[in-house]
């Protein structure tokens, strides 16, 4: 489903006069109509696509009227191409604001996942104003946040981009009582180490498995057990998925034989009834029933089919795997379980994903690991990978060890200054020094591997560790719930220096005076290069036992494979 | 005494009327007001009058001089005027001075007769002279309407947003008309004409005959008409001494009055009070004045707004009493004061006498940060003065750095504003800045600012990855970057070369490049993907099959695939192939061609480095069992039980488990007895335990 779907539909646009639609890619558009609309993100590639059947029409003799309509917003750049391209005079060109996509009750994605990989890789700072757009389109519904946290370079940005567009707007939100208390800014390069590990709450596994998009999945045959395949739309009015979203895989099946059980005796209550009531069982709950038994039956399915693929012995060894490497523990034995996972070709995707989690887990690879790795994956999986761990060592996923393990203080100065606007004057190279994870002394720091006295029960978590099946907390979640707790990011200072991001945080007393104690309970965190579904169900949690309420706001929902594609080299 | 009613005089039967005067002028008019040409702005605006506009005689001691008053005679402005004749004169609603000259060039004033603007009427007007024109307004701003010599009219509805009309032609008419005027409905800006007993009204496309309902018969021209400011009535004066009065769209009579006079009007004009229900035109002849009227329905005045009032009292300078008037309203600082005080530092800035830093202080001191000022604004003005130093010392009081670009980039300092722009954090307005600059700089210098600014660079970058190979390459080159480089040509063995030669070419310039980087990983894997793709081309052209483009791994597997062992081994040994991989390759391969035989022979042709299990594991996937249970015997201790339980031999892996006294092997041995058949194992297992625990 892409997000056009969501908002009008085929047969929308078939009923305003649409003829035929037709995806934007390396395919020329057959289209025989007068008209042509292109609805594109302001890319220079769309831009040639477009210049190329402009052109071959003129080449044909052929007139149309093309209209190029640019989401979320049109770009000069764009507009230079079309110039540069000689069609800039025949196409007419609109902006189409959309910022904000509501998939659920508590979630509200941008659907812009080439946000990662423009500002992470290509530290392309465009859609920085769109997140600013986006916010101030937020406070003017829900009025001024109180509370601002955040860590990050790039929340620094989208923050300042944000006030000031408030700023310049002012009157509009001032005097509004506040109904959002708090609002927490993340970027995603300061913890990738839980977007990179494999999910095991259902609503992760479904999109690691399945692939969710835009808040719906393609159930294929052997879920649907037809033979046909379903889209299915994946939010909180599904009452049976609401249910079990958020729990860790390994109850979801006796939950869904349970609640077959309580269903089956909810039919067979019609037995012992008489017409009367008979009547009313079909009138007014068989439909509820029905709908109930056609969603059960569809995620029984669904769990099958992970079960097929995921209770094989090879995922048990690598969440084993994983699990030793967010501990620290057995490092020579999970290089060599990733490097025969590389030897077998498993998947092109995974074995960069585990050597990622390796880099960063352990502060970089030894240089020996380091390039046996690498040349073991280019022998595998293709010489054009050279590329992509060229783009790994920039975003800091796949980088060789430094002697000398922790930063000095020095670096830790310098990377300070880098992540300040005004310092904008260092050189790329000079960046990469501010990549370090430190990863375990932070783990040791916020405590993130929970200390296992006796088996960890999954069907009562105890933290935002089940998320992970009780093994690791995620970074992300951790340093939200610690902020929040102390309100600032005092105490923390330790954490702030080993992530090597700037932080901040502000607070607004006289809008907080006017917040009711309900809205202050209320937390929009903004996650600034995608967001995962675990760490949206750690935060779910953590809300339930805090008594806070989180709203989730993320350029895309990400998960470990959709990360290494955005930082892969394929060949075109 | 007092008689309160002396100084009314009789009107007509039924009304009486009374002169009184409201102030007297305060102007010294040595000239007859008919010899001059005259223009009142409406709402008791500034009137402007053109003194000798016909120099008849060419002494120029006798030049026309253009004097500007206010409503009440005070001498605002006086000018001689150099330019070439004037027809006709009039007001904007923005209270500016539109001169119609003769030639179709009309010049704006200011009210304090201050030259702002000129524009055409375009090249027919300019050819033809004109012959006549009249400013008009309408509620989308003020118009110019001309009749040239070649009695063609050309108007603009909006001289704030010139467009030029050239109205159709008025079929035989072959002298002006005996009187014009225009009238604007639904929008549109019409021309009512008339040509002898016929009225022709004229739109952008056609030009129709019309004719006044109930006029009396006998007219035989039309000498003056009259168009209320509203444009919703007309009046009519013909040559019988006859007046109709009626609804602009020709559709109604209001009335009509012969009052026997047949010399043609001076003037003739709609008067009416405000809120006053009571419509009346005023004729004037030389020494006659006669009002006509009657009294029908109510009809409402628009009214100056407040905005427009202090709009008027902006133009004529006066500040402080437009700002205590904003107070005393209690209007929104943006609409009221601050909008006045931008007013203020925008005339602040022609003042040439004060010095840059006194001006931009003074400007700032009395602003401060105040919501609604844009300096920007200001400083375009002082800009436009020719005060560039002022300006740019005034945008640096400017806030939002984004505002400050266009105006920097006007006034040539890209660079500045490539600065700005960056702290705007807008990527947009970096790029436009940046191409301005590419336009403006020449490449070397071009390139030196974009190595300064690292978020432009990669802005550009971007760009030009898309739009500009070879730029992108000269900013690797500039940068000495050779690991970008080295990258650069990598990407462009594949998209951009498609002969193997010039692939290989490109790979090798590659090589160098990760050389100079002292990368030498990237510099020794690219040298093999040379090597790799000169021997996938070769086995291409002696064997059968695709080879090209495959990885090292699936390059050696296709070959086994293909019975081609020996090439495949002698290409492990020339890329230094992992035992460990080449042992996975080739079970891999062989299983999936099913030769058991082979896999066997490979299997025994050494100790394998993967152990036995993958065999096992592998026969499993391929359904055979019977070769699977080959290799569990040869699997070793720690994985004996799972390759037993793979097989399916559960009875001899609950047998090991036990030998070992491993209690997960126990539980992994006991989760797989199912059903009756393993009945005993479990019991065996669970007696195994007891005993474990006893000890």
């Amino acid at each position: 489903m892409s997000p056009l779907d969501r908002i009008a539909n085929v047969s929308i646009l078939k009923q305003h006069e649409v003829d035929k639609l037709y995806k934007v890619d390396n395919k020329p558009a057959l289209s025989s109509n007068e008209q042509l609309c292109f609805l594109v993100r302001p890319r220079i590639k769309n831009m040639r696509y477009i210049a190329n059947l402009v052109n071959a029409d003129k080449v044909a003799g052929r007139t149309r009227r093309y209209k190029v309509i640019f989401s979320p917003q049109k770009f000069y750049a764009c507009e230079m191409v079309l110039e540069e391209e000689g069609i800039f005079g025949d196409v007419s060109c609109d902006e189409w604001a959309f910022s904000l996509l509501p998939l659920d009750v508590d979630l509200l994605s941008m659907e812009l996942p080439e946000f990662f990989r423009d500002y992470f890789l290509e530290g392309d700072q465009r859609w920085i104003n769109t997140v600013a757009q986006a916010l101030h389109l937020l406070s003017t519904l829900y009025g001024p946040f109180p509370n601002c946290y955040g860590i990050g370079r790039c929340a620094k940005m989208s923050y300042e981009l944000w006030r000031r567009l408030e700023e310049e707007e002012d009157g509009e939100t001032k005097g509004r009582r506040p109904e959002i208390g708090h609002i927490f800014f993340l970027d995603r390069d300061m913890d990738f180490v839980t977007a990179l590990c494999s999910q095991v709450v259902y609503e992760g596994l479904v999109d690691d498995t399945f692939r969710i998009k835009c808040g719906s999945v393609d159930f294929g045959p052997e879920v649907t057990s037809s033979d046909k395949s379903l889209k299915v739309l994946l939010n909180a009015e599904d009452k049976v998925f609401n249910e079990i979203r958020n729990e860790h895989f390994s109850n979801v099946f006796g939950f869904l034989s349970q609640k077959a059980r309580n269903l089956q005796a909810q039919y067979d209550r019609r037995r012992g009834m008489d017409i009367k009531q008979m009547k009313n069982f079909v009138s007014q709950e068989l439909k509820g029933l029905k709908q109930e038994h056609r969603l059960l039956s569809l995620h029984i399915g669904a769990c099958e089919s992970i079960m097929k693929k995921k209770t094989k012995q090879d995922f048990q060894e690598l969440i084993k795997t994983e699990h030793a490497l967010l501990e620290g523990f057995n490092i020579r034995e999970s290089t060599s379980y990733i490097e025969e996972h590389i030897d077998r070709q498993v998947s092109p995707i995974e074995s960069l994903r585990l050597m990622c989690l390796l880099s960063i887990t352990e502060n970089g690879l030894i240089s020996k690991d380091y390039r046996s790795l690498k040349t073991q994956y280019l022998q595998s999986y293709g010489p054009e990978h050279l590329l992509t761990f060229s783009n790994l060592r920039r975003a800091g996923l796949l980088t060789e060890q430094a002697p000398g393990d922790t930063l000095t203080a020095v670096e830790s100065k310098v990377s300070k200054l880098v992540t300040d606007k005004a310092a904008g004057k260092i050189t790329d190279a000079f960046s990469s020094l501010a990549k370090r994870s430190n990863f375990r002394a932070i783990s040791k720091k916020l405590n993130l591997i929970p200390r296992v006295d006796g088996e960890y029960d999954l069907k009562v978590p105890r933290d935002m560790a089940y998320v992970f099946s009780g093994a690791y907390v995620p970074l992300s979640c951790r340093i939200i719930e610690q902020v929040l707790e102390r309100r600032s990011w005092q105490g923390l200072d330790e954490v702030v220096r080993l992530l090597n991001c700037s932080e901040f945080a502000f607070t607004d007393m006289t809008k907080e005076d006017k917040a009711s104690s309900e809205s202050l309970r209320l937390i929009l965190v903004v996650f600034l290069g995608g967001c995962t579904f675990s760490e949206i169900s750690a935060l779910r949690f953590l809300g339930r036992e805090k008594g806070y309420r989180f709203i989730f706001l993320t350029t895309a929902v990400t998960n470990s494979a959709r990360l290494m594609e955005a930082m892969s080299e394929v060949k075109a | 005494m007092d008689c309160y009613t002396a100084n009314w005089n009789p009107l007509g039967d039924s009304a009486f009327y009374r002169k009184y005067e409201l102030y007297s002028m305060d102007w010294d008019l040595k000239e007859e007001l008919r010899d001059c040409l005259v223009a009142a702005a409406p709402y008791g605006g500034p009137i402007a009058l053109l003194r000798n506009p016909w120099r008849k005689e060419k002494a120029a001691s006798v030049r026309p001089v253009l004097d500007i008053y206010s409503a009440s005679g005070i001498p605002l402005a006086s000018l001689l005027w150099k330019s070439g004749p004037v027809v006709s004169l009039g007001w904007s609603a923005e209270e500016e001075l539109l001169c119609v000259q003769e030639d179709g060039a009309v010049l704006v004033y200011g009210l304090h007769g201050d030259f702002r603007r000129h524009f055409s009427m375009g090249n027919e007007v300019l050819q033809n002279r004109v012959l006549d024109a009249r400013i008009f307004h309408t509620e989308f701003g003020s118009g110019v309407a001309i009749l040239t010599g070649a009695h063609r009219f050309t108007l603009s509805a909006n001289v704030g947003d010139l467009k030029l009309r050239r109205m159709p032609e008025v079929p035989g008419l072959q002298s002006a008309p005996s009187c014009w005027t225009t009238l604007c409905q639904d929008r549109v800006t019409h021309i009512l004409l008339a040509v002898g007993p016929d009225l022709y009204l004229l739109d952008h496309a056609a030009c129709s005959a019309v004719t006044p309902p109930g006029l009396v018969p006998g007219v035989s021209s039309f000498l003056q008409m009259a168009v209320s400011f509203t444009y919703r009535h007309l009046a009519l004066f013909t040559d019988t001494g006859y007046i109709w009065m009626g609804t602009a769209s020709l559709k109604e009579k209001l009335c009509e009055f012969n009052c026997n006079i047949r010399a043609p009007p001076k003037q003739m004009v709609w008067c009416s009070r405000p809120r006053s229900k009571e419509r009346a035109i005023v004729v004037a002849w030389e020494r006659r004045l006669m009002v006509v009227g009657d009294a029908p329905e109510s009809i409402q005045y628009k009214q100056l707004t407040i905005q427009v009032l202090l709009d008027r009292l902006v133009l004529r300078r006066l500040y402080p009493l437009a700002i205590q008037i904003c107070e005393y309203l209690r209007l929104p600082e943006v609409q009221g004061v601050s909008r006045i005080l931008a007013h203020w530092a925008c005339y602040k800035v022609q003042q040439k006498d004060v010095s840059d830093e006194d001006v931009a202080r003074a400007i700032n001191q009395k602003l401060g940060d105040t919501p609604g000022v844009s300096y920007s604004d200001i400083a375009a003005r002082a800009y436009g003065c020719g005060r560039t130093e002022l300006a740019i010392k005034l945008l640096e009081y400017e806030p939002r750095s984004g505002e400050q670009v266009p105006l920097l980039l006007k006034m040539k300092r890209s660079k500045l504003a490539l600065s700005k722009a960056i702290e705007s954090g807008d990527t947009d307005l970096v790029f436009t800045v940046l191409l301005h600059l590419k336009n403006e700089l020449n490449r070397g210098d071009f390139f030196m600012t974009l190595r300064n600014q690292p978020m432009a660079l990669s802005l550009y970058r971007q760009f030009c990855k898309h739009q500009e190979l070879e730029t992108l390459k000269d900013l690797y080159n500039q940068d000495d970057n050779h690991q970008e480089l080295g990258s650069f040509h990598i990407r462009a063995s594949y998209a951009a070369e498609e002969r193997i030669e010039g692939r290989v070419a490109a790979l090798q310039t590659a090589t160098d490049a990760f050389y100079k980087a002292k990368n030498e990983f990237a510099a020794k894997a690219t040298e093999d993907q040379m090597r790799l793709l000169r021997l996938q081309r070769r086995l291409e052209d002696e064997l059968e099959g695709q080879f090209l483009d495959l990885s090292l791994h699936d390059t050696v597997t296709t070959l086994i695939l293909g019975g081609h062992n020996k090439r495949a081994e002698q290409l492990a040994r020339d890329f230094r192939i992992p035992d460990k991989r080449l042992w996975w390759l080739k079970l891999t391969a062989l299983a999936d061609l099913e030769d058991w035989e082979e896999l066997e022979k490979f299997s025994k042709s050494k100790k394998s480095p993967i152990g036995y299990l993958p065999f096992v594991e592998i026969c499993m996937k391929q359904h055979n069992k019977y070769e699977a249970k080959k290799y569990a015997s040869r699997v070793g201790p720690e994985h004996k039980v799972k390759a037993l339980l793979l097989v399916g031999d559960v009875a001899q892996a609950a047998d090991v488990a036990i030998e070992h006294r491993n209690e997960a092997e126990l539980s992994l041995v006991l989760s797989h007895c199912t059903g009756a058949t393993d009945g005993a194992t479990a019991d065996k297992i669970q007696r195994a335990r007891a005993q474990a625990q006893k000890k």
